[in-house]
């Protein structure tokens, strides 16, 4: 049975490629923290200040809001809106689309300015943009862990475990 | 679209509930939540208007645990079921993993269920992506109501294919986690 839609695989190496971004862009815009979520509203990682929040409903609904967005963009004849900025009165959000599968989330205060991050937004997502187009050029590895039948059995086990006497 | 996450040791997958309005998706969702432990499951998020309908979508996360060393997650979605809300329901089937399509029993709501089936087909084919090859899986809602479609009745209007279905009654939780159960292991078993 084929995937809903292809999976992707982050490895160690692109997570150091990308936290090292990350880490360069947080110094430069003086951001509080940023996270990445995929399209289908999955964390894939965060950077600077750990935020508080349930990084898992945040990383859903940043993607839904992405998306509607992307909607709203069509409908009024734009192909996208390639970043959103949401200004709150301590706290604001500035997101950015990066290779039309990943979005950054730049969580900032009044340690800096809209206009900053905005600046600073360009170059980290160009730099994200190659590296992401990499991982999802890449075909899953044959190595992958979870292409062993030995996963599946054992996930099967533990959905039985955990489900079953619901 | 699962993501494979070497660096953090997870596996994300996206489960959609899919159906006509007041199937009982969100009933699903909230049966889950009240009887999975707090330590296997976040927060239930729910964008819905003031009279508790669905606006946007409902959101619940529920961890399997370390499976070979890998914590997987199930990303559970619902939609809106009313007809006017297609442009949310189509944002929310994007990179999906695995749908359970929950139809309500009900006599009168027969061709709202097969509507919403067809609304299914055509909203995830325009992601390119065809029912039949992913993981899906069907729950007949609501059985224990008085004025209710034969099962015969229900499989032949909406499961040609013979995916695998469920009857169950959401509210009192008959029939949630065996529905659960079956679109997770399909969704796993997608994977390899």
């Amino acid at each position: 049975m084929a995937a809903g839609a292809s999976s992707w695989a982050l490895e160690e190496r692109d997570h150091a490629r990308i936290e090292r971004s990350l880490q360069s862009f947080l110094y430069d815009s003086n951001a509080r923290c940023v996270l990445l979520v995929d399209r289908a509203g999955q964390l894939v990682t965060t950077a600077g200040e750990r935020p508080d929040f349930d990084q898992a409903a945040f990383a859903s609904l940043a993607a839904a809001d992405f998306a509607a967005n992307d909607q709203l963009a069509s409908m009024i004849g734009e192909k996208e809106f390639s970043s959103l900025f949401h200004q709150g009165e301590r706290e604001s959000m500035y997101l950015a689309d990066i290779a039309r599968r990943v979005i950054l989330v730049v969580l900032f205060d009044n340690r800096t300015t809209v206009g900053m991050i905005r600046i600073k937004v360009k170059g980290v997502v160009r730099e994200l943009t190659e590296v992401f187009h990499e991982i999802f050029s890449r075909a899953p590895s044959a190595s992958s862990p979870v292409l062993e039948a030995a996963f599946a059995d054992e996930a099967e086990d533990e959905i039985d475990r955990l489900f079953g006497d619901m | 679209m699962s993501l494979i996450n070497y660096s953090s040791r997870e596996i994300s997958c996206k489960i959609v509930y899919y159906g006509p309005g007041l199937c009982g998706k969100t009933t699903n969702l909230e049966y889950i939540y009240d009887k999975v432990s707090p330590s296997t499951r976040g927060k239930l998020i729910s964008l819905a208007t003031q009279t508790d309908r669905t606006l946007f979508f409902d959101f619940l996360p529920v961890d399997l645990g370390a499976i070979r060393g890998f914590k997987t997650r199930f990303q559970l979605y619902t939609v809106p079921g009313q007809v006017y809300y297609n442009a949310s329901r189509k944002l929310i089937l994007r990179n999906v993993d695995g749908v359970v399509f929950v139809a309500d029993s009900q006599v009168e709501r027969l061709d709202a269920n097969i509507e919403s089936m067809h609304n299914l087909y055509e909203n995830l084919a325009e992601y390119g992506v065809d029912l039949r090859e992913i993981p899906f899986v069907i729950q007949y809602n609501k059985r224990d109501l008085p004025n209710i479609s034969s099962l015969e009745e229900l499989q032949g209007q909406l499961n040609p294919n013979g995916v695998q279905h469920f009857e169950a009654v959401a509210t009192r939780g008959i029939g949630v986690f065996d529905t659960l159960a079956a679109v997770s292991k399909l969704v796993i078993r997608s994977l390899s």
